[in-house]
């Protein structure tokens, strides 16, 4: 069962019954699920998380959802020791939350889809969609499929190639928009007002948001019930950001972890390009101002972020920081992680993976703490982005003598990445 | 021909259910002006103080928003469109 106990506006406090509605009627400000702690404390336990399934549903009774209907293969994603990539940084104690396994479309938005689909069969929907830069749109597609419900999905026009065939493969009706993501989220904003249907990241929000907090949780309990000195995230529309932050602090306050290390200090991580938030923590000041974005990174090319003032508070509460990668830096960290650690990730990964670099070598993350990166998706639906940036393969006979030749004629690839990586 | 002005669906209680509503031009600020003349109540959700508005407020003039404009001063002429949408999560 559910321990909602139902909306609440976080700018004006306004209340409301749980129902399909993302902002509030009094001030525009989004609303956010509120629970019956006092009830969550008499009832959740590590014991009895650790009788859970593995997988978002371990956390139901974190999660504002009575009956899950998709979801039961999503989250429960690595915690990985990342000794090799540790070494490169000259840190001591660094792990990659690898959100690129994450099942069946390999992003993090398998969580908040995961809760936002079940709430809309809840809420007797049978149309669902979404606005996404493109990994949204696949999970949404994807469990909308299984779940049998209609889907519609509303996609910037010039997106990776693998981000569109990995909607259009299950089957949605695939919208492609001339503009940027902004545009895409206005324009949804306007049709989930007029026809009624369950877009998840507009009219579900308040739900679709909560299923972000499970990265969080995972991260705590994979730990040992610690949670790390620091955590890095990229920045988008700004909803995983504060959700890990608000996940951290129900596991502080539900007395769920051993250590808290003092709370974690969160980083936001996004491209030079496309980087209103970072903006706003460099200069100190809580207005982000909108950017029409300009980068690789294109899943996380948000210019105008609808949560980008709660990532602002979020980072400035916890005493952390943001960072900002230039698109060859964020192709260089894809790559470092690829050699060092063996995961591929999308250039919203490399993101996060530049800032960290960034973070640490100026110091603002001290080496000899404990730091988690998230990365949030996976470089199988990005190809285009390395294009050029990798040695060619040009084909030998196959003799043994043109190996022998081959061999002999190049340093091996790692030792070229690690020296043009940092 | 006058400046068209769309309502989003949490503001229609204030116009009686309209969607779309005229006014005459100027700056986008002196329609807003006019539409919180006509529509008693809605003044509050869109303005944090008078000439400020509320940070989850996203105003457009066809398709651009005011921010990469000239923000409340924008000039709109008749013909023009201006939307009211609350801002959304990311995707």
């Amino acid at each position: 069962m559910s321990f909602v106990e139902g909306l609440q506006c976080r700018e004006c406090g306004r209340r409301s019954e749980a129902r399909a509605v993302h902002v509030c009627e009094d001030c525009f400000g989004p609303y956010e699920v509120v629970y019956d702690y006092a009830a969550l404390r008499r009832t959740v336990t590590r014991e009895k998380i650790a009788t859970g399934p593995r997988n978002v549903w371990r956390w139901a009774d974190l999660l504002p959802v009575d009956k899950p209907v998709t979801g039961f293969h999503s989250g429960n994603t690595p915690l990985r020791r990342a000794d090799r990539l540790a070494e490169v940084l000259g840190c001591s104690e660094l792990y990659i939350k690898d959100d690129s396994a994450n099942y069946p479309t390999y992003s993090y938005k398998e969580r908040v889809v995961s809760v936002a689909i079940s709430k809309a069969v809840e809420f007797g929907f049978d149309t669902v969609g979404c606005a996404s830069t493109g990994n949204l749109a696949n999970s949404v597609a994807a469990h909308a499929a299984a779940a049998g419900l209609q889907c519609f999905v509303f996609i910037p026009h010039d997106l990776e190639q693998g981000k569109v065939v990995g909607s259009q493969v299950f089957g949605p009706s695939v919208v492609r928009i001339k503009g940027n993501y902004d545009d895409v989220n206005r324009l949804c904003s306007e049709i989930a007002d007029k026809y009624g249907w369950a877009i998840l990241n507009v009219n579900l929000r308040p739900y679709y948001t909560e299923g972000a907090k499970t990265f969080g949780y995972e991260i705590a309990e994979q730990l040992g019930w610690k949670l790390p000195k620091h955590t890095i995230l990229p920045v988008a529309g700004g909803t995983i950001l504060p959700k890990v932050h608000k996940a951290y602090q129900e596991l502080i306050d539900l007395g769920l972890v051993e250590d808290s290390n003092g709370g974690s200090r969160f980083y936001a991580a996004q491209a030079a390009g496309c980087n209103p938030v970072v903006t706003a923590i460099e200069k100190n000041i809580d207005v982000i101002v909108p950017q029409k974005p300009r980068t690789i990174a294109k899943s996380i090319a948000i210019g105008n972020p609808a949560d980008g003032f709660y990532v602002y508070n979020a980072i400035k509460q916890s005493g952390g920081h943001g960072a900002s990668a230039t698109d060859q830096e964020i192709v260089d960290a894809i790559r470092l992680l690829a050699t060092t650690e063996g995961i591929w990730t999308e250039p919203a990964g490399g993101t996060t993976l530049a800032a960290a670099i960034k973070l640490i070598k100026s110091g603002r993350i001290p080496k000899d703490e404990s730091i988690v990166i998230g990365i949030t998706g996976n470089g199988l639906k990005t190809i285009e982005t390395l294009g050029g940036s990798l040695p060619d393969s040009e084909p030998i006979g196959a003799s043994l003598n043109e190996f022998d030749r081959r061999l002999n004629g190049k340093a091996s690839i790692e030792e070229a990445v690690l020296a043009g990586a940092i | 021909m006058s400046v068209k002005v769309r309502i989003p669906s949490p503001l229609r209680s204030f116009t009686d259910g309209a969607d779309v509503l005229q006014f005459e031009g100027g700056s986008v600020g002196d329609v807003l002006g006019q539409l919180t003349a006509r529509a008693g109540g809605i003044e509050k959700r869109l303005f944090k103080s008078p000439g400020e508005l509320n940070r989850f407020v996203n105003v457009y003039v066809n398709d651009e928003d005011i921010r990469f404009l000239d923000n409340l001063a924008t000039h709109v002429k008749p013909g023009d469109e201006i939307s009211i949408v609350p801002a959304i999560a990311g995707g």
